[in-house]
């Protein structure tokens, strides 16, 4: 019971494998893969509430693994569902794309797990070269080459990122001749004062930063999301930064606040990222690209809760990664169904939305406002809640100055918005949405709310997964 | 707790906010326009009819609030659903629940395209204003105040004019903006109050005069910008001239108010010693408000700007009442409030009307009708007499306490009252524009376009304006029964303001003898 998700990802896998090995039609393989997706949803689903450890203790069961784990499984679900069996991806390869995702996902549950060194580092690796080479699996004609581009980059960036953090790891090892988590904060709480353990755990950091993508390691962020395929940016967008955020808060719940540096790090990260994401995005024409930089600034947010090192900052950081995936999901599914052949989506695509799909654009628009953090929507209580505990231990400047970027970001939201509402359709053609895409949307918006007008459930829910590891 | 005071079982202020919600989501699942529009009109006008039990139920001996619930809302950071109504916010609560219906009415015919969506924006809107206007949680309150600028937005951006887009963008970033600061003033608030959010608790608190301050600037910001004071109005001219008339309506009778209303409920009572500190600086831009909007709306030739204009004068003398800080100005400021969100929300009909007619809103294009619209020139007369504050009218009342506060506060601070005089060319140049218009509206001039294709106000219209003629002549009559709701809680508040200067003065001699 303990490994049921996982092993159910890697029997998925070699059912993929299996149907990679002959030529089936894009439009069944899909079907399998999201059957598959929903097996995996189910599975994880059914070990909630299992606890223990495996593997002489280096892999973690528990609540807090576990929610993460339903909602990897829940966000890769839905990235099948919305996806087209049409888009843009090889048509042979499309059974090795699949087999690619399923590894990736399998690797990402594994890290959520993860509470040695070395199985952080071989979950990552896993759920990273999987991802590396969906990046460049999408069709020649529509971006001529831009995708190869962005596979080589996000390779180069990704190794680099990974030795950094395997630098880290070596000097944590180094001080501490343990790879365990728990030993190893143990003994670095000694040692806080120690230029050593400030630069292990910054670098080891630097690792999931990249996977967050956070400021100092955000720069594959838009060239990466602009060259790989809708659905492939889809999954990169959501399910690694779920990973990401659960290792992040696995590590920080280790290292405690009297480390002051690593609390000034983060800040300036945080603080960095929002600014630079923001004001990055407001140029942007291509979609895409726009919500990539969006990211960058939503995952200094995440920051915020986590620097408070606090359960209640763990737990809305929790809370707002959860809230962000369904937004970023929302926005996605927009995108994947306006775009033509699965052509990249500018801002001018969705002239007229309102017309050619109206639940569609009612998608995109509370997808956005929930992204800009306008009430009643999951970012607004979101964002609320987390710098209302970063006040709390108070960090005035850093809250003010996060306030702003809410108010720098508004702009380019907003002129989406504008686009898909106040504009006529100028005889473009009315956008096809399946009954079950639909049936998504709605579920979505409902979620949006529903996180953001009674979030007490939610809040509760990550609290108590929190205080499992804490 | 002790402000509360529950005086009725039955949860009136929830039905209030949450049946236009209820209506939104019941139109949605409504094609015929039609019936969306007779729905629409359903449920604001119960919600006007439901509204009055608020005044017959209303005790106006105490300032606790009334009509109060209490629900808990998110636990963990002890943020509640709290609602009450006392004399500041009854007026305007009033206000926005029966303009509303004619907001419908006034859409009827004007609004052509998607009028299923429009609805839902104008409920969704009534929802939010009635929420911030009764919410006795600060977090409630930032959430509607916030959650009503995409209904708002929607409105200008879709249903305004040839510029709507730089309107609504205008609009919403402006006011975002100001009001970003206000959210990190209110959780700086919960921090220092024990981890709550509950209003009436942090009111009276000694706050250390530099956070009083800083708190202040962020009220102001936001406020300010939605009054809108000179210089943060540049949004409105161009919100309501693109805004189709309803949205006009709205903006001017009730989202301005709730500037001024922000000013009363929490600028004063949470920040007492800022408030005098600052104040002073406060009424001067008070004053350059009206005297510049005053000569702007001079020089409009759109009757939609014109009247935008008028509004920064008009919400000049609001302020102006707030900051003298004596019983005259502020009763005089509540009672403006309600004024001008009738007679301005009149006007805007009366330019809707005109523009469905000629689709232009240049004042050239509009002259000489008097002859061809008689009943809709009476209509005009009487609402251009009102905001200029014509004696019998309902802006005589309001204007004249405020003077009559300005010149209490100059004697008081000094001796000669500079601030009412500085007030007075205001209202002279209130007359000015106000008559300039309705000279050429009525009558024109040689070279008056042709006119007599058209026709005069329906029977819809007539309904839609005739209760808007009916306050502007109860309250410029007979007042008493609209102050007599707003005394207490006004004097409380002064009273209270003045114990607690008193009190501050007392421990800062007690700190000097130490």
């Amino acid at each position: 019971m303990l490994f049921l998700p996982e092993l159910t990802l890697l029997g998925a896998g070699l059912i993929l494998f299996t149907f990679s090995l002959g030529k089936p039609s894009s439009g069944k393989i899909k079907n399998v893969a999201t059957i598959l997706a929903a097996l995996t949803l189910i599975a994880s689903l059914l070990c909630l509430n299992s606890e223990g450890n495996l593997f002489y203790a280096a892999y973690q069961v528990d609540f807090f693994s576990q929610i993460f784990k339903v909602l990897i499984a829940l966000a890769t679900l839905i990235i099948l569902i919305f996806t087209d069996s049409k888009g843009d991806l090889k048509k042979e390869t499309r059974a090795e794309y699949y087999l690619f995702l399923f590894m990736s996902v399998l690797g990402l549950m594994m890290l959520v797990s993860s509470v040695e060194l070395l199985s952080i580092f071989v979950a990552l690796e896993l759920s990273s070269f999987a991802v590396y080479i969906m990046v460049p699996m999408r069709n020649n004609d529509s971006v001529s080459g831009s995708q190869s581009e962005a596979g080589i980059k996000y390779l180069l960036f990704g190794v680099m990122a990974t030795g950094l953090m395997l630098f880290g790891m070596s000097y944590m090892y180094g001080l501490t001749g343990s790879t365990q988590l728990p030993v190893i904060a143990e003994k670095l709480s000694l040692m806080y004062r120690q230029p050593a353990a400030v630069v292990a755990i910054v670098l080891v950091l630097a690792g999931f930063f990249y996977k967050l993508a956070l400021f100092p390691l955000h720069f594959w962020v838009p060239d990466i999301y602009e060259g790989a395929s809708n659905e492939t940016t889809a999954f990169i967008a959501a399910v690694p930064k779920l990973a990401a955020v659960a290792l992040l808060i696995r590590f920080t719940t280790l290292v405690s606040s009297e480390g002051e540096v690593i609390v000034n790090v983060l800040m300036v990260c945080a603080l960095l990222s929002m600014f630079y994401g923001n004001l990055s995005a407001l140029i942007q024409k291509d979609v895409k690209r726009l919500l990539g930089f969006s990211g960058i600034s939503h995952a200094g947010f995440v920051l915020v809760g986590l620097l408070t090192f606090q359960v209640t900052g763990y737990a809305t950081a929790m809370y707002y990664i959860m809230g962000y995936v369904f937004m970023n999901l929302a926005c996605f599914l927009v995108i994947c169904s306006v775009s033509e052949k699965g052509k990249n989506v500018v801002v001018e695509d969705f002239t007229g939305l309102h017309k050619r799909a109206p639940l569609l654009a009612i998608t995109l628009t509370v997808g956005l406002f929930a992204l800009a953090g306008i009430p009643p929507f999951v970012g607004f209580t979101g964002k609320f809640l987390l710098l209302l505990g970063a006040l709390k231990q108070g960090h005035l400047i850093l809250v003010i100055l996060a306030a702003f970027n809410t108010a720098i970001a508004i702009y380019y939201y907003l002129s989406i918005v504008r686009v898909t509402f106040c504009t006529d359709s100028e005889n473009r053609s009315p956008v096809v949405s399946s009954g079950l895409n639909n049936t998504l949307a709605v579920l979505l918006i409902m979620t949006m709310i529903v996180m953001g007008v009674l979030p007490s459930q939610f809040i509760a829910m990550t609290t108590s997964a929190i205080q499992t590891i804490m | 707790m002790d402000q509360l005071l529950i005086n009725s079982g039955f949860p009136l202020l929830s039905v209030l906010i949450f049946l236009p919600l209820a209506g939104a989501l019941v139109l949605l699942f409504v094609k015929n326009e039609s019936l969306c529009r007779y729905l629409a009109l359903a449920a604001t006008g119960v919600v006007g009819l439901l509204s009055l039990r608020l005044v017959t139920g209303f005790d106006t001996t105490t300032d606790k609030f009334q009509f109060v619930e209490h629900h808990s809302w998110i636990e963990t950071f002890n943020i509640n659903y709290t609602i009450g109504v006392d004399g500041i916010s009854i007026l305007l609560i009033l206000l926005t629940t029966i303009i509303m219906p004619f907001c419908v009415l006034a859409s009827w015919s004007y609004i052509k395209t998607r009028v299923q969506a429009f609805m839902v924006c104008l409920l969704i809107m009534e929802t939010a204003m009635i929420g911030v206007f009764v919410a006795l949680d600060f977090v409630l309150f930032y959430v509607l105040w916030e959650a009503m600028l995409i209904p708002m937005y929607l409105l200008i951006g879709i249903w305004g004019g040839p510029r709507k887009i730089y309107a609504s963008i205008k609009f919403f970033l402006y006011t975002l903006a100001g009001s970003i600061l206000l959210l990190v003033g209110i959780i700086w608030l919960y921090t220092t109050n024990n981890y709550s959010f509950f209003i009436p608790d942090m009111m009276w608190q000694d706050y250390p005069l530099t956070a009083q301050v800083y708190l202040f600037l962020a009220f102001f910001l936001a406020f300010a910008i939605k009054v809108p004071m000179f210089p943060f109005h540049t949004w409105l001219p161009a919100a309501h001239v693109e805004a189709p008339t309803a949205g006009s309506v709205i903006l001017a009778s009730i989202l301005l108010k709730m500037g001024t209303y922000g000013f009363l409920r929490f600028a004063l009572p949470i920040t007492p010693e800022a408030t005098l500190l600052l104040g002073p600086y406060v009424l001067w831009l008070s004053i350059a408000g009206i005297i510049y909007g005053g000569f702007t709306a001079l020089a409009q030739s759109d009757m939609k700007k014109l009247i935008a204009y008028s509004s920064v004068g008009h919400m000049g003398f609001v302020t102006l009442g707030i900051f003298v800080l004596n019983v005259d100005g502020l009763e005089g400021a509540i009672l403006q409030m309600v004024n001008h969100g009738i007679t301005t929300g009149a006007l805007f009909l009366c330019v809707g009307m005109i523009y469905e007619r000629t689709h232009s809103r240049e004042l050239r294009s509009a002259t000489g009708v008097g002859k061809y619209m008689p009943i809709y020139i009476t209509f005009l007369a009487f609402f251009c007499l009102s905001s200029f504050g014509f004696p019998g009218t309902n802006s005589f009342v309001g204007e004249f306490m405020i003077l009559a506060g300005a010149f209490q506060f100059g004697i008081a601070n000094g001796g000669f009252p500079y601030l009412a005089l500085a007030a007075i060319p205001g209202a002279v140049l209130a007359a000015a524009y106000m008559l300039r218009m309705l000279q050429k509206i009525v009558w024109g001039g040689t070279d008056n376009p042709d006119q007599s294709w058209i026709t005069d106000l329906n029977s819809r219209e007539i309904v839609t304006l005739a209760p808007f003629l009916f306050f502007v002549f109860w309250i410029g009559l007979g007042p008493q029964p609209f102050l007599d709701l707003i005394h207490t809680s006004v004097t409380q508040l002064l009273h209270h303001f003045d114990a607690h200067q008193a009190q501050q003065a007392v421990a800062a001699a007690g700190a000097i003898v130490h």
